[in-house]
């Protein structure tokens, strides 16, 4: 017997707030595709029907940071590029949340030389770093379950008076 | 004729002494030529009936650190023709980072020079649009030069401001 037949009339359940709204923030935590280089093919598989993100309802990929709360930074970062991931991220509204994905990403990687950053935490706040080069998409989706976990703990108020200082960009 | 002599007998004809060496190498053939001399030759070698390279493949640079004449500007030009890739080298007298652009007779050389310039910092005379590529804008250092340190020069690349 399915739950519309025993709910032959208007019923109402208790909760608080706050776990409704953790909830439903969860699960549908939506990326934005931040991919830069080859860890964003791995991305990129992680929405196919194999790995599937849609089944935590990540799969509302678009191109623009104005609908999405969490960014996943998939790629070597570039001294020149941080501006405009900077940018992208100060786009997007609060609250949102950093994936960092691969090596890169999260240390520079093999590239230690002067044109990669080495780590974006230098301007980002990031909440889950995703070992692995590349990462492989249960991995990356291991990270979204983890950001998943931060957010149900997260208590609606918690964004409530929250201060966004410091948000100019160093330059241009 | 073979057509690696062709070429060397063509350019050394119309060149003579401002062709300093000539380099057959694993099959290629590289020709050092008087820094002065490379826009004449780039024009004597595009509209040479029998030679016609058309087309710049590439331009880049050598920063050789400490040797007497430290910069060498490297072109390697291709001529359908001859289906043949010629290399040409020209090195700068000293510490002399100024060459003339070759932009206007190779369209392709354009931005080719503008890396060169980015990296190595050699200065194209006339050519028209001499900007960054790669570093950004106002970056005062040249990354490929020998002193330039592999890990860089701590802040002299800006980052937006951290969040806390
Ligand atoms: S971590 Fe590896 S796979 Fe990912 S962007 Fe860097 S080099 Fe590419």
């Amino acid at each position: 017997m399915g739950l519309e037949a025993k709910l032959t009339q208007d019923g109402f359940i208790t909760s608080t707030l706050d776990a409704v709204i953790a909830w439903a923030r969860k699960s549908s935590v939506w990326p934005m595709p931040m991919g830069i280089s080859c860890c964003a093919i791995e991305m990129i598989a992680a929405a196919d029907p194999k790995y599937d993100i849609a089944r935590f309802g990540s799969e509302v990929m678009r191109f623009t940071p104005r609908q999405c709360d969490l960014m996943i930074v998939a790629g070597t970062v570039t001294y020149k590029m941080a501006q405009v991931v900077r940018r992208i991220y100060d786009q997007m509204p609060e609250p949102k949340w950093v994936i960092a994905m691969g090596a890169c990403t999260s240390s520079g990687g093999m590239y230690r030389s002067y044109s990669v950053v080495q780590g974006i935490d230098q301007f980002l706040p990031v909440d889950v770093y995703t070992a692995g080069c590349p990462p492989r998409p249960e991995n990356l989706l291991n990270a979204l379950m983890a950001i998943q976990d931060k957010i149900s703990k997260s208590k609606a108020r918690d964004f409530q008076d929250k201060l966004y200082t410091n948000l100019e960009l160093s330059n241009n | 004729m073979d057509i690696k002599n062709l070429i060397v007998d063509k350019v050394r004809n119309q060149f003579g002494d401002s062709l300093i060496e000539v380099v057959e190498f694993a099959g290629d053939l590289s020709l050092t030529i008087d820094s002065k001399k490379n826009r004449e030759l780039s024009e004597f070698l595009k509209s040479d009936p029998e030679l016609q390279f058309l087309m710049c493949k590439d331009v880049t640079g050598i920063d050789w650190g400490t040797r007497k004449n430290r910069f060498t500007v490297v072109y390697h030009v291709y001529s359908f023709q001859l289906n043949f890739t010629l290399r040409i080298k020209c090195n700068l007298e000293g510490e002399e980072t100024k060459i003339d652009t070759v932009a206007d007779i190779w369209l392709s050389a354009n931005w080719y020079e503008r890396e060169t310039y980015d990296m190595y910092g050699i200065i194209f005379k006339g050519h028209p649009d001499l900007r960054r590529m790669y570093m950004p804008e106002g970056f005062e250092y040249h990354p490929l030069r020998k002193d330039f340190p592999v890990l860089g020069i701590p802040n002299s690349l800006p980052l937006p401001n951290k969040i806390d």
